[in-house]
């Protein structure tokens, strides 16, 4: 049932009180396999016993029995181009990830809260995507925006400095790099819902990290999300801290993917360094989305190897040995080893990427090198569509001052 | 009214008898023609089921709008008309239900939202703040949010703790949102169809405690002079009105407390005072001219609001109009306003009111001697 120009399609039946709650869509992934498992619906939700890791740490495929699956928790292996433009997109990421960085420390970017160590969530968050599909991300996410195809520049705007947003949210179908935690979530399902009721298939990929599921509006997206059985995927990247406070101080729920039972959606758990298991899993939420299962929770067990920002000192509240550990789960590395030995990849491909990650940190650097000139008049425009009278004023006081300023600037010569 | 909506339901094929009794009832009203009494509370209702038809990207949701038609009726009857998918219930969040409007209004629909009471839109404020005021200049006016925020406020109806709050302040002082407040019946019918033909977001507050107030108006021309001023793209958005000429003093009104000023005009007259008023309408636009030049007219001013009066709308009108008429004023502008208290309970709201006496004294005050 959609809406149509119209607009003379209420969803019932004829002679049925039109104001009755209406019957929820099939929900046939959950249907299909308790059917076909014999499991519960609570089993089905709950996420299954284990994380779902296809490549270990060292670059080894698992066997299928180790992967973590389990019935109505099956992921069958992507395939093997898109597994290259995946490693390809980790290279750049982590090249982008770097560069930032190096900006940053010489004062060309305000701030930057990198994503070094997550790159593999945030690729996969990207590609499992298709066409007129929206991404929700939060500032770390700006790998992701990347991988959906935003100019990098554009995407670096917000920390540059000289306006919030660099591209227009409804022609990438991203959304603005949010920070007011889990804010975006609900825009995610507004955007979502709207499409529904227009009869598109939209799926919408709605990101968030570990600390933020405290957050009200963390709990009133997934609500809404299932209630209005919504395509959307909640994707929290659980880095274990959010700036300082380990994850045991936001929640002592068995996982963070537990919650989605509660509202009535599947959850799932998945190794978050491992860019094979993440599209995996989220390619199957994306089509299980698409099919009308409503939404998903998947928590990607990951961690943030640097500090919060380059504003945070890491070490007043973790240890080297912690971050150690997680340097030998590199995501990048550990892809690199897999592919390798698969003989899917070879020097020459190797040094194709290089190249390409190269040329975008030229961009970036090249991008933000620069001084863009401001316009201060820019600050009345955008307010409201038309500038009030009273913005009008204060745009004309502001040009008054900046001409004085020129012309005594100009006599004092 | 009765065109629009019959229309659309006999299409549906679907309404049952008591709808269509309901239908049939909601546009007897304006079936007849020439000016009919009616209440405030219908003009919004009529104002929603307009623009739902005339516009299929229109929705309207929030806590009991649907059924129920909304704790205040203001809904009634359009959930039936438009079906669920057009007028529903959300689950129990006003984040949620503001959040879910903005990502709504991303993606192309114009939803209009209703905050069940003044106080229970606070858990929004974040998403109202940070996202529906700000998104047109983050992305340098890519995204426009066109949404409606509706928000029964204020007090005079005896209401217990937290449904008689005087919010508009909040909201006037977050650049980026414009706030309206309607004071009469025929302006709650134009105010709405402008607020939800906005490209910008709009808060729009309603005077709960005038719900039920009536009056002599004819829809049918509301609706027709709203169709024609869209055609050639005029508007009143942004424009106060004089609701009263006088000439001796400026009372300087909105929402519920302009029929209070024009009570205090009234008696004013009969002791041989003549006073006028001002209906701001626009909060945000504010509309400068017209209260100037009333001021500048009379050169006394009076500004009445029932919220509190430090650092509120009221204080920020008195600044306005001090700095702009500041030579024509012959004596310091007054204001009545709520006192700096929390919004007292049902037994004492009486003495926290805004009421003609207290603005009669105000005017007494204006230094006539000289
Ligand atoms: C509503 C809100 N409260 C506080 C902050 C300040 N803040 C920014 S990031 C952050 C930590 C978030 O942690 P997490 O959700 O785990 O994401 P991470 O930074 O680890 O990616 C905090 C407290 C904020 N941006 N928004
Ligand atoms: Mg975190």
């Amino acid at each position: 049932m959609t809406i149509s120009a119209d607009h003379t399609a209420p969803g019932s039946a004829p002679g049925s009180a039109p104001d009755q709650a209406q019957p929820r869509p099939a929900e046939n992934a959950v249907t299909e396999a308790v059917r076909k498992f014999g499991i519960t619906v609570e089993d089905y939700m709950l996420p299954a016993r284990h994380q779902i890791q296809m490549v270990d740490p060292e670059g080894r495929l698992l066997a299928e029995g180790e992967q973590g699956t389990e019935p109505g928790h099956e992921y069958p292996l992507p395939g093997d181009e898109e597994l290259l433009a995946a490693y390809e997109q980790l290279v750049v990421g982590r090249r982008v990830n770097d560069q930032n960085s190096a900006l940053v420390r010489q004062g060309r970017m305000a701030v930057y809260p990198s994503s070094h160590g997550q790159e593999a969530c945030q690729v996969a968050a990207a590609l499992c995507l298709a066409e007129g599909d929206w991404l929700f991300p939060t500032y770390r996410d700006a790998v992701a925006v990347m991988t959906r195809g935003v100019d990098p520049v554009q995407t670096m705007t917000i920390f540059r400095g000289d306006w919030h947003s660099g591209y227009d949210p409804a022609k990438h179908k991203v959304g603005i790099q949010c920070t007011p935690l889990t804010t975006q979530l609900l825009h995610a399902v507004g955007v979502a819902h709207a499409a529904k009721l227009r009869g598109e298939d939209t799926v919408v990929m709605a990101m968030c990290g570990d600390g933020a599921t405290s957050e009200g509006d963390f709990h009133e997206a997934l609500n809404f999300a299932a209630v209005f059985h919504l395509p959307v995927i909640f994707f929290v990247q659980n880095n274990k801290y959010a700036i300082s406070v380990p994850l045991a101080h936001q929640s002592v729920a068995p996982s963070l993917a537990h919650k989605a039972v509660g509202y009535g959606m599947a959850g799932e758990r998945v190794d978050g360094n491992d860019v094979v298991a993440l599209l995996a899993v989220l390619d199957r939420a994306v089509a299980l989305a698409r099919g009308g299962s409503g939404p998903l929770l998947v928590e990607a067990n990951t961690y943030r190897m640097q500090a919060h920002t380059n504003a945070d000192d890491a070490t007043r509240y973790r240890q080297d040995s912690e971050v150690a550990e997680w340097l030998a789960k590199d995501p990048v590395a550990r892809m690199r080893t897999y592919l390798t030995g698969r003989g899917l990849l070879d020097d020459d491909g190797d040094s194709r990427i290089a190249a390409h990650a190269e040329a975008v940190a030229t961009q970036l650097r090249e991008g933000l090198g620069e001084d863009v000139p401001v316009d201060p008049q820019e600050l009345f425009r955008h307010v409201f569509s038309e500038p009030t009278p009273q913005l009008k004023e204060q745009a004309a006081m502001l040009a008054d001052e900046l001409a004085r300023d020129a012309s005594s600037g100009e006599a004092s010569k | 009214m009765s065109p629009t909506v019959t229309t659309s339901s006999e299409a549906n094929g679907n309404v049952s008898a008591a709808t269509a009794r309901a239908a049939a009832s909601a546009a007897s009203a304006a079936e007849a023609s020439g000016p009919q009494s009616v209440t405030m509370a219908k003009a919004l209702n009529t104002a929603l089921a307009d623009a739902m038809h005339a516009d299929p990207s229109v929705l309207v949701f929030g806590e009991d709008v649907g059924q129920l038609g909304g704790v205040f009726r203001i809904t009634d009857g359009l959930t039936r008309t438009f079906g669920e998918q057009r007028c529903f219930d959300t689950p129990l969040a006003e984040s949620g239900i503001v959040g879910m409007a903005v990502g709504m209004a991303m993606n192309g629909m114009r939803p209009v939202v209703e905050m069940q009471f003044d106080a229970f839109a606070y858990p929004a404020f974040q998403q109202i703040v940070s996202h529906v005021a700000k998104m047109h200049n983050r992305t340098k006016g890519a995204l426009k949010l066109p949404m409606v925020i509706r928000v029964p406020y204020a007090g005079g109806i005896g209401g217990v703790e937290h449904h008689c709050d005087s919010s508009e302040s909040y909201y006037a002082h977050t650049a980026g949102l414009k706030v309206f407040t309607p004071a009469t019946v025929a302006d709650s019918y134009r105010m709405l169809r402008e607020a939800i033909d906005s490209d910008d977001p709009v808060m729009f507050m309603e005077p709960k405690k005038l719900y039920w107030s009536k009056d002599m108006v004819d829809l049918e021309d509301l609706r027709s002079a709203h169709s024609a001023n869209r055609k050639v793209g005029t508007s009143s958005e942004g424009r106060a009105a004089v609701a009263r000429s006088g000439t001796d003093a400026t009372l300087i009104a909105y929402g519920p407390s302009v029929p209070t000023a024009l009570a205090a005009a009234a008696a004013a007259a009969e002791e041989g005072r003549s006073l006028e008023v001002i209906d701001v309408r626009s909060i945000v636009p504010f509309d400068d001219e017209t209260v100037c030049a009333s001021v500048r007219k009379t050169g006394r001013a009076v500004v009445i609001a029932e919220a509190h009066g430090f650092a509120s709308v009221s204080s920020e009108i008195v600044a306005r109009v001090q700095e702009r008429c500041f030579h024509h004023l012959a004596a310091p502008i007054r204001r009545v306003t709520g006192f700096d208290v929390p919004y007292p309970a049902p037994k004492l709201e009486h003495y926290y009111l805004p009421g003609v006496d207290r603005i009669l004294d105000a005017v007494d005050n204006l230094q006539w001697e000289d």
